[in-house]
């Protein structure tokens, strides 16, 4: 629902927005730019002096003005002709043009009514609710994904444009809110919304009737210092009825042209202080840095909408529509979706055309409507749950715990849940364990056990079908097909192979670049960037489910390297090891972001065994500028399946790899890589103290054995895994 | 409509006995390429003594800005009252204000003068920019104005 309230309005106005920030973003560097360019008064200079020297330097002067950023201005009358100049207060001499700046004027009539009169202004009011709007449904987002404001300032992870939204917005959304809030209060004080017009004192009926009063001899302009100064008009020629007109930032009044003596005075109400405050919070006029800061927060909006756009985009493209969808009232299985980003409605999908092919009636439909009163011939209930942030339910799945929590199943109703997720966050699937653990405290019968989707592994996705199709009594075969970027034919270069002495046949396998389009090149797209640990789809022949390796190089090293164990059986392995030069394949990249090393200098642990050691590898070919890289590789034997053995000793030299331990498995005592770490707890715990980075890639068992291990290490220092991997620190790729 | 309304006002405030003894004026205002937002301007009369008989013209709107047109403010108090049905909108640099009045005949070469009191946002108020007496003779006459105004006509 506050999604909703986030991308409608943002849509909307988004073209209003860009125009507004923009205009906004420039128009905040004017007041800096007076400020700097304008001759401040001195600190003891009064208003008294002030006028005299002015007076003294223009005899026809009319009017003296100080804007907010300490401009001193002049306007008076030479002989007939009117004249006006900035004046350096220090002289009262003139010594640039007072006119305004007509760049500064067309931006701000642009900025604050379109150049479209008073229904401009209400358009652009309209624009400042929308992005206040933008602002707080956006704060509730990013407190739930990052799990409660006290986490304002969580690392993040997860697709790049939803970072960069997250990240710009949770420093912007200060300067967003404060300039819609105050240009709300602008436009209304305009509109005569607002009581915030002074009162001008009554103008003085009696005066002395004299005339020509010393400047420097009057006492309120001698107390008056010109910080405090607005304007002082003068009287007019001849006109001995006529008085000075002074304001400051105290209120109005008028003086005596031949005494000096106050005639009348009124303060600045309450509502006009208000208001005086806002336009200078709003306009940074008195505010030349607070204006600037505003104004780069606002520069931030169009970023934000980009990136809005492509989470949306992304978000629409991955939810399919559920043809034949039967009623929730009708259906046998009922199928209920959590999802975020929508890419668990695909899974969704899916399953609903297994089970309909299957002969079932089902039902799909977001979990945040689980009403079981209404499942009348329901005997099963199917719950694919992603998780949000720090365990969250997700958006379609809002409020199902406490629906559930007070609801009645129907005695007999099977359920299942399965968890969608992220190994790499710390918090892998809690939310599916929360529905289960919940479903099993009200006594639900269990159809199948919790299971998990890694990051929409199809393999993930299709064994647990198998294990549902068992319970059901069908032949389930879940094959789903996420929308697949375009597929290329990659050309096998060289390989070598290892292992087939430990009975794990493995083959380092080299592929060339492919040629890459213009548009390809233009849009990133393909295999033009990547890093290691990027990952790379293969669709093995026969089968349209792709399988996911992990790069062993980076786009600039000029190839495609990854590491491939022959499983037994494994359709895509058996076809990758079989390749000879010359052969090709078919392959799509995915960028993996969470799975880099990062930039800067602090130490690198490296921790990978068997083929797990592809991505590493890539980490420590790309090390050119030799930051410190500790690599601990479990291997069955060093004269099998010692991966790369003949760079690691090069690369050692280079300097792109300071240690490297071996952990051997196959020998009369077995080793393995968390046995090499607890070797070196001491140093391993020191370099995590000092802020290291560790990234784990393997099998499954390897990386909990690893974390089980770094949670020994680190415990007499008061760290945890889980807390490394909060800052992301601790990343792992594992399969 | 613009006319009568303007008849009206000035009749209750100068108490004009019927309108047979009107005559249609108009009133031209050009206004200098001062290079800043639209200017408001007062256009009022006073009599033979100085003092404020009514208001001819309003242009601008808000009412918040009207204490900058400082001595019609002076002399109304700043009320609305005064220019009830006859506040046009503001007129732009370089632009031209046109009015017709049915004025009484009795303002005429009696010591009656047109005052302008002009205003721009952020830019110098300039009261009295015009001061024109009403005579029969001066019709057609143009004045320039101090600051803002290129040239002020009112003709018969």
């Amino acid at each position: 629902m506050i999604r909703a309230f986030h991308r409608w309005p943002a849509l909307l106005a988004l073209a209003l927005l860009l125009t507004l920030t923009l205009s906004g973003a420039i128009l905040s560097v004017f007041p800096a730019a007076e400020r700097i360019a304008s001759p401040q008064a001195s600190s003891g200079l009064t208003v008294a002096t002030l006028a005299d020297r002015i007076q003294t330097a223009y005899p026809g002067v009319e009017q003296i003005r100080r804007s907010p950023s300490g401009q001193i201005m002049a306007y008076w009358f030479d002989q007939g002709t009117p004249g006006s100049a900035v004046i350096d207060p220090a002289t009262g001499l003139g010594v640039a043009s007072a006119d305004p700046n007509m760049i500064e004027r067309w931006l701000t009539e642009l900025h604050r009514s379109l150049f479209l009169g008073d229904g401009g202004r209400i358009a652009s009011a309209v624009g400042a609710a929308a992005m206040l709007i933008l602002a707080i449904s956006g704060v509730a987002l990013v407190s739930r994904r990052v799990g409660g404001m006290r986490n304002w300032f969580k690392p993040l992870r997860g697709p790049l444009s939803g970072r960069i939204h997250v990240e710009i917005s949770r420093i912007a959304v200060v300067g967003l809110a404060l300039s819609s809030v105050t240009a709300l209060w602008m436009t209304a004080s305009t509109f005569e919304l607002i009581p915030d017009v002074g009162n001008m004192p009554a103008f003085p009926a009696d005066v002395s009737g004299e005339t020509g009063v010393a400047l420097a001899q009057v006492a309120v302009l001698q107390q008056t210092p010109v910080s405090e100064l607005r304007s002082l008009s003068f009287p007019y020629a001849g006109d001995s009825t006529d008085v000075f007109s002074l304001q400051t930032d105290l209120g109005t009044g008028y003086l005596d042209q031949g005494t000096g003596d106050v005639l009348a005075w009124s303060d600045l109400t309450g509502w006009q202080y208000v208001s005086e405050t806002i336009y200078m919070l709003h306009t940074g006029q008195g505010a030349a840095t607070l204006g600037v800061v505003l104004g780069l927060m606002a520069l931030g909006v169009p970023l934000l909408g980009v990136t809005g756009v492509l989470i949306w985009v992304a978000g629409r493209r991955g939810r399919p529509r559920i043809r034949g969808n039967q009623s929730a009232g009708r259906a046998e299985t009922i199928v209920l979706v959590g999802s975020e980003s929508g890419s668990t409605w695909g899974f969704a999908a899916t399953l609903h055309t297994a089970l309909t092919q299957a002969g079932q009636s089902v039902h799909v439909g977001p979990m945040s409507g689980f009403t079981p009163k209404r499942y009348h011939h329901a005997e099963r209930i199917i719950l694919l749950a992603a998780t949000y942030g720090d365990g969250d339910a997700p958006a379609s799945a809002k409020g199902f715990l406490d629906r559930l929590a007070t609801a009645e199943v129907a005695p007999g109703t099977q359920v299942a849940v399965l968890g969608f997720g992220d190994r790499s966050f710390p918090d892998y699937c809690a939310f599916a364990e929360a529905v289960a653990k919940m479903v099993k405290a009200k006594g639900c019968a269990e159809l199948i056990p919790l299971d998990t989707v890694d990051r929409q592994s199809p393999q993930d996705f299709a064994r647990w079908g198998r294990a549902l199709g068992q319970a059901m009594g069908l032949d389930l075969e879940l094959a789903h097909q996420p929308v697949l970027p375009k597929t290329e034919a990659l050309t096998l270069v060289s390989r070598r192979d290892y292992g087939a002495e430990v009975q794990a046949p493995t083959a380092i396998l080299r592929f060339a670049m492919p040629r890459a389009s213009l548009w390809q090149r233009l849009m990133g797209r393909g295999f033009v960037r990547f890093s290691a640990g990027d990952l790379i789809g293969v669709l093995p022949e026969g089968n349209a489910v792709p399988r996911y390796y992990s790069l062993a190089s980076a786009s600039r090293d000029g190839f495609i390297e990854i590491v491939v164990k022959k499983h037994v059986g494994g359709l895509c392995s058996s076809q990758l090891t079989a390749l000879e030069p010359g052969d090709t394949m078919t392959a799509f990249l995915r960028s993996n972001p969470g799975f880099r090393p990062g930039r800067g200098r602090t130490p690198l642990i490296l921790i990978g065994a068997g083929t797990g050691i592809g991505p590493l590898a890539g980490f420590v070919r790309a090390n050119a500028r030799n930051r410190p890289v500790h690599l601990f590789f479990g291997m069955r034997h060093p004269d099998s399946d010692f991966f790369y053995s003949d760079e690691m000793p090069v690369w050692q030299e280079q300097g792109h790899l300071s240690r490297l331990v071996t952990a051997i498995s196959r020998t009369s005592q077995p080793k393995y890589v968390q046995d090499a770490l607890r070797g070196d707890a001491t140093e391993v715990a020191q370099l995590i103290r000092d802020g290291a980075r560790i990234m784990v890639c393997g099998g499954r068992d390897m990386a909990s054995g690893v974390a089980d291990t770094l949670a020994e290490i680190l415990a007499p220092a008061g760290l945890t895994p889980a807390m490394l991997k909060a800052e992301g620190r601790y990343v792992e790729d594992v399969y | 409509m613009k006319s009568l309304l303007a008849s009206l006002a000035l009749t209750t405030a100068l108490t004009v006995p019927g309108l047979a003894l009107a005559r249609p004026v108009t009133m031209t205002v050009n206004l200098n390429n001062y290079g800043g937002p639209g200017a408001y301007l007062a256009l009022y009369v006073t009599n033979s003594s100085g003092a404020y008989v009514g208001t001819l013209w309003m242009a601008g709107g808000r009412s918040r800005y009207y204490q900058h047109l400082s001595d019609w403010y002076r002399a109304t108090g700043g009320s609305t009252s005064q220019i009830n049905g006859i506040t046009g909108a503001s007129v732009g640099s370089g632009g031209q204000l046109q009015v017709t009045f049915e004025l009484a005949d009795t303002l005429f070469d009696a010591g009656y003068t047109v005052h302008i009191d002009a205003a721009v946002e952020n830019m110098r108020e300039s009261p009295n920019e015009v001061a024109v007496p009403l005579t029969t003779s001066g019709a057609g006459t143009t004045t320039r104005g101090r600051r803002y105004i290129a040239g002020f006509t009112y003709s018969m």
